[in-house]
């Protein structure tokens, strides 16, 4: 079995190589930088050199025939150099001021905007969705292509109170962080799964599966002669766990299924400190091709920030300075029993003094 | 079988539209069978309104543990083409740099043995390889580390590290976020490539407080950029934005969280004993602020999404940390938890989920760390304290 030339345990190719030369000289020397226009800045050296940065949205499911695409423009723009971004951005580094304004045109015309620097929605991360997931309740390219078909204009343009950052993540999981997002866009089971009990005992280890249910839901059972489970409806929370250990309890359920809003989560320290999003929205029909009840809903809770909020402030600071009760009469959601947390450590979430806005 | 053409009258509605299409990404590989069977079942899911993927089984490449993730079609009789669609984790380098070979190198790869299609990147950071058949995985590993690159986490392993662009690009970076990311994932290539742990562990670097690969809600371990001195200050630039129109009262001082800054309309001073390091006002005068030059970073450690028993927030381990090359100090407290639990983790409990289990002093005293109050938001206000002195009697 064993072959000579086999590498193995190398790692990832040191990021040195990739660097330009304008980087190498200047690393760690940055002096400031400065936003030029939407999607355009400038880092300064202590040595007065400077590098351009120009950043285009991707899809970040891309085909190979656009990444030698983006290979042609960093060759005929930046010397071949180019990065992408912690939100599946493209971000080409340029010396030559002059030929920003050409490379933009190019992005620009193959279908990549330009933008999501400064008070914009930055590209929304996502998970992958019907494309790929196991266990998704919604399809995640799709939905996000909707919302930033409506709100690109807020990526190609700085007309906000400060950033905005929307993830989407097409179960429970959360692939993506999308529990500290200004506004995150999740995928949600409602259904109790459904268990093949023919297939369950061959493809399944049953104490796994009992220990994956984070409620105890799931119990042994013994149906028609078969070693199986059964589980206890109204301890399930669709988490999906189940599904993930033992693909004979289908958590995926065309009624079922569909998508919920939350706000006011952030990562950054500025200001305040990082902050989980919280509930807005508890259901919204999986909607395809457009889910035009998502779009408008994200779009409805973007204008009312953009309207309210002071300068600087994320969607998650201005809410705590209103208060929730006032969120959900401006935003204009229903308050329901789903906003109420019932999990563990749900007694911290309840208001427990007498400041309250009459 | 390859001249069929999938229809896809749902995806076409919304294949235009002003934001990057990801259907004209697929439709540009759509060439190959496989990709047609793709759209077939994506657009029977936009159709039925479900998923159509399976997962599991154990697949991947010789002598490595993870790096691939099994995915089976539940169409396959129908879509035979995407019976088998693997996703393949490639580790991406530092900061997602790349000149135009390296990239044309990972295409001429995939376009010989896949779908053609990709992800940059996954969520944890990797460069992702969407739909590989099971027979292509070895031929797919032996290109990939011929040309330099490796395969990257999954499983309960230690994951793809991640950072920012740091000092490479950015005037923030309190340490060299690629190179602690790049040596940490060198060192522990063992721990990366064949799981051996309770469950998934993820490293992130942010070399600031802004935090732009959100390590502190992503990873188990998040290494975030501070500094213990005092915040550089050009008072001609800090003239310079106040008459070009910034409103240094309200949008600095007001905004600062630990109030400790004062602006008499020609200077400012900055009370640095009070900063805690926010980024806040230097994010907003990037020419005129800067972070201190004593710097280093703050380790926090237990950060997750909700699964399994709801989401975490990094918490606070070493307050200030000397990011020395080499990181030895980082590697020794890595090695301490991983030994703990590692031996204690139950299966898939992440290690924020075991420290709230066995509890944070007991966690600290285990690795040999000394508890401080900057671990903690306030003390405890429950007076049920477990003494050590009944523990001892119990011991013995």
């Amino acid at each position: 079995m064993s072959n000579p030339e086999r590498i193995t345990d190398i790692g990832p190719p040191h990021y040195e190589k990739f660097l330009p030369p304008v980087i190498k000289d200047n690393y760690g020397k940055w002096a400031y930088h400065e936003v030029l226009k939407p999607g355009t800045m400038v880092h300064v050296g202590e040595s007065g050199d400077k590098l351009f940065t120009v950043r285009a949205a991707t899809p970040r499911l891309m085909a190979i025939a656009t990444i030698r695409k983006f290979a042609d423009l960093a060759d005929k723009y930046c010397d071949g150099y180019l990065r992408f971004t912690s939100r599946n951005n493209v971000e080409f580094l340029l010396t030559d001021e002059k030929k920003i304004d050409a490379l933009t045109k190019d992005l620009l015309d193959l279908g990549y905007l330009v933008g999501g620097i400064g008070n914009s929605i930055s590209n929304i991360v996502h998970t992958q969705g019907w494309v790929h997931c196991h266990s998704a309740a919604t399809d995640a390219s799709g939905v996000v292509k909707a919302i930033m078909d409506d709100l690109h204009p807020h990526f190609s343009n700085m007309d906000l109170p400060g950033k905005l950052r929307i993830a989407f993540a097409c179960c429970l999981n959360m692939c993506g962080a999308v529990h500290c997002s200004d506004i995150a866009v999740l995928g949600v089971h409602t259904k109790v799964p459904s268990i093949d009990h023919d297939e369950l005992p061959k493809v399944c280890e049953i104490p796994t599966l009992i220990s994956s249910c984070p409620t105890g839901a799931i119990r042994p059972a013994t149906v028609d002669g078969k070693k199986s489970v059964e589980i206890e409806g109204p301890n399930c929370m669709y988490c999906g766990n189940c599904y993930t250990v033992c693909p004979s309890v289908k958590i995926n359920n065309a009624e079922g299924d569909g998508i919920s809003i939350w706000v006011g989560g952030k990562v950054s320290n500025a200001r305040h400190e990082p902050m989980f999003s919280k509930l807005a929205i508890p259901f919204l029909p999986n909607n395809p091709p457009h889910w035009p009840e998502v779009v408008e809903a994200v779009a409805a809770l973007v204008k009312v920030w953009k309207e309210n909020a002071k300068k600087h402030e994320r969607m998650g600071e201005w809410i705590e300075r209103i208060g929730w009760p006032k969120f959900f009469e401006i935003a204009d959601l229903p308050f329901t029993r789903y906003h109420i947390d019932d999990f563990k450590h749900a007694g911290e979430t309840f208001k427990r003094s007498t400041h309250i806005k009459h | 079988m390859s001249d069929k053409k999938v229809a896809t009258p749902l995806l076409d509605k919304i294949e235009g539209g002003a934001w990057p299409s990801f259907i004209k990404e697929i439709k540009a590989e759509a060439h190959r069978p496989m990709v047609q069977d793709l759209l077939g079942v994506l657009e029977r899911s936009y159709e039925e309104r479900i998923g159509h993927w399976k997962h599991g089984g154990l697949v991947g490449v010789m002598g490595y543990g993870g790096g691939v993730i099994g995915r089976y079609c539940d169409l396959a009789d129908e879509f035979p083409e995407v019976g088998e669609f693997h996703t393949i984790r490639i580790n991406q380098p530092s900061g997602w740099f790349y000149n135009s070979e390296a990239l044309r190198t990972l295409c001429d790869i995939w376009d010989e043995h896949g779908s053609g299609l990709t992800n940059m990147h996954g969520s944890t950071g990797d460069i992702v390889f969407l739909g590989c058949r099971t027979s292509e995985l070895e031929p797919v590993f032996d290109k990939l580390t011929k040309a330099g690159f490796d395969l990257g986490g999954s499983g309960s392993a230690m994951r793809t590290p991640s950072c920012c662009v740091g000092p490479a690009r950015c005037e923030w970076a309190c340490y060299d976020t690629l190179d602690a990311c790049n040596d940490i994932t060198q060192s522990f290539q063992d721990e990366l490539h064949r799981p051996m742990f309770p469950y998934k562990y993820k490293f992130k670097f942010s070399g600031c407080s802004n935090d732009c690969v959100a390590s502190i809600a992503r990873s188990d371990c998040a290494v975030i950029g501070t500094w213990k001195d005092e915040i550089q200050i050009d008072q001609k630039e800090m003239a310079v934005a106040a008459k070009n129109g910034t409103d240094i009262q309200a949008e600095i001082c007001d905004l600062c969280p630990s109030g400790c800054m004062n602006w008499d309309g020609k200077k400012l001073d900055i009370n640095d004993a009070e900063c805690v390091k926010c980024m806040h006002c230097i994010n907003v005068l990037p020419k005129a602020l800067k972070p201190g030059k004593e710097r280093g970073a703050t380790i926090l450690v237990g950060g997750k999404a909700p699964i399994i028993g709801g989401a975490l927030l990094c918490a606070v381990l070493v307050p200030f940390l000397e990011m020395k090359k080499g990181y030895d100090d980082l590697k020794e407290l890595t090695e301490a938890i991983w030994d703990l639990w590692g031996e204690h983790g139950k299966n898939r409990e992440r290690v924020g989920e075991f420290i709230q289990r066995i509890g944070l002093s007991n966690f600290l005293e285990q690795i040999g760390l000394e508890p401080v109050p900057d671990m903690i938001s306030h003390p405890r206000t429950n007076p049920y304290i477990f003494f050590e002195d009944e523990l001892e009697d119990d011991d013995e």
